[in-house]
């Protein structure tokens, strides 16, 4: 049987892709297969470890959640598309790099995307706040600390770098991300 | 594992939605996704045609009416739990939204979405059948409520036909001087939660729904019942089940301490509540 494709357009960090892809491939597999864009990482595959959180429309989402049909015509972002325009790295990687924030590194693009969407939204969060920022996402190997340290330094950093680093509007806006 | 090979439809209209899944018996309407697309990628459910809902203009609206507010079939969990309006006039459903898995989730999950899901486990069935609320369905025979009592029929299943679409669902407005309350017990944060009750108190009028408990959203009038007594008053009403997460027996005592928090916080709210009117 040959199976039905789909032409779908994705926005991806502000690139436009044309893609032909079955109904049934998750947003996750197309970035990573179709496009490329292997810094998405899959490991459970049905929505537990959040290792694949991409940002749609600015909001953190599943990417295996999302068929790629569905995400037809609207704005991704994934981890990639996280460093500064030359190249260096966004104020959440510096603070993970700095607070020793990943071992094996598996989880890291799912715990990147997802603070800087919450940081973009809360910029200066409570501990408490910063504990449950990440509390969706797993990390089998540095027990969180480091993670939760990261978000804080992270916040500071991007105070540090002004208006700049805190340009984007609220979640939820469809907002292109182009940090 | 994948999802098996499925048909794909993006309706731009909720007639056009209706028309594909009359048109096909092995039909799905797919809105955010977060309980269908893993069961498609474990293949517990493999659907012969996908009629996603997503593009449908107007769905989204959350809006304030005259007896409760109404939810369109796209509201997202975090849209509806961001809305001011919901918290002040059913603000049953903020304390239930903020149990609804993690904030990802919450992005993309819709509440109409979850309420025809029909999951036992899930937060806001159980909260819609305690209010009294409905759901409104399109389908090829026209529009038609669906009152929440008449909504579970059994684990997963809801009394929508196959060819209706829930368009939005109604939670009716609390009561002047009445107070809820909402709590859960799960093993990890954002999990599905081992048992959980939702409580009502109006006046004399005491009601506790149960999620995770039995296999439908299950509600008990527990009116009249001294307070130490609300805990066994509800499970004579109730079958605690046997799964993996929990044994019966723990989920009974679940339900004896849920029930007391529930009841006594419900209360303290009533309170407060009836004191802001007074002002």
């Amino acid at each position: 049987m040959t199976e039905q494709l789909h032409e779908i357009r994705l926005t991806v960090n502000g690139a436009a892709h044309e893609l032909r892809v079955p109904a049934r491939r998750l947003l996750s597999d197309a970035l990573r297969h179709d496009l490329g864009l292997t810094g998405t990482h899959v490991g459970c595959e049905h929505g537990v470890c959040g290792a694949c959180t991409v940002l749609l429309d600015g909001a953190p989402t599943r990417a295996c959640l999302v068929l790629a049909v569905t995400a037809a015509d609207h704005e991704i972002t994934t981890v990639e598309g996280l460093t500064e325009p030359d190249g260096s790295l966004g104020p959440v990687q510096q603070a993970f790099a700095e607070c020793h924030g990943l071992q094996c590194g598996f989880c890291t693009p799912g715990f990147l995307t997802t603070i800087h969407a919450g940081l973009r939204d809360n910029p200066s969060p409570t501990h408490e706040e910063a504990r449950e920022m990440v509390a969706g996402n797993l990390c089998r190997c540095t027990g969180y600390q480091n993670i939760v340290k990261a978000v804080e330094r992270a916040a500071a950093l991007r105070q540090a770098q002004g208006p700049a680093g805190q340009a984007q509007g609220p979640a939820g806006q469809g907002q292109v991300e182009r940090s | 594992m994948k999802p098996a090979p499925f048909d794909y439809v993006r309706a731009a209209s909720v007639a056009e939605a209706v028309s594909a899944l009359a048109g096909d018996p092995g039909a799905k309407v797919l809105a955010g996704g977060q309980s269908l697309v893993p069961l498609l990628s474990m293949r517990l459910a493999a659907p012969s045609l996908l009629v996603d809902i997503n593009e449908v203009p107007g769905l989204a609206d959350v809006t304030v009416e005259e007896t409760g507010v109404r939810v369109g079939a796209l509201a997202r969990h975090a849209a509806v739990l961001d809305s001011d309006d919901v918290r002040r006039v059913q603000p049953l459903v903020s304390l239930a939204l903020a149990h609804v898995a993690h904030a990802t989730i919450r992005n993309r999950g819709t509440t109409v979405g979850s309420l025809v899901h029909a999951d036992a486990a899930a937060e806001m069935p159980v909260v819609l059948r305690l209010l009294g609320g409905s759901v409104e369905v399109e389908g090829s025979a026209g529009r038609r409520t669906i009152a929440a009592d008449d909504l579970y029929l059994g684990p997963l299943e809801s009394s929508l036909a196959h060819d209706e679409v829930a368009v939005s669902a109604l939670f009716p407005a609390l009561a002047p001087g009445a107070g809820v309350a909402f709590d859960e017990i799960a093993r990890r944060h954002g999990d599905y939660a081992m048992a959980g009750a939702a409580a009502l108190v109006d006046g004399d009028a005491v009601r506790v729904g149960y999620l995770s408990v039995s296999d439908v959203p299950t509600v008990v009038d527990l009116t009249g019942v001294p307070d130490d007594e609300l805990g066994e008053a509800a499970l004579a009403r109730l079958e605690p089940m046997d799964d993996i997460h929990a044994t019966a027996t723990y989920r009974a005592q679940l339900v004896r301490v849920l029930t007391a928090r529930v009841v006594a916080a419900a209360r303290s709210h009533a309170a407060a509540h009836d004191q802001q009117e007074a002002r």
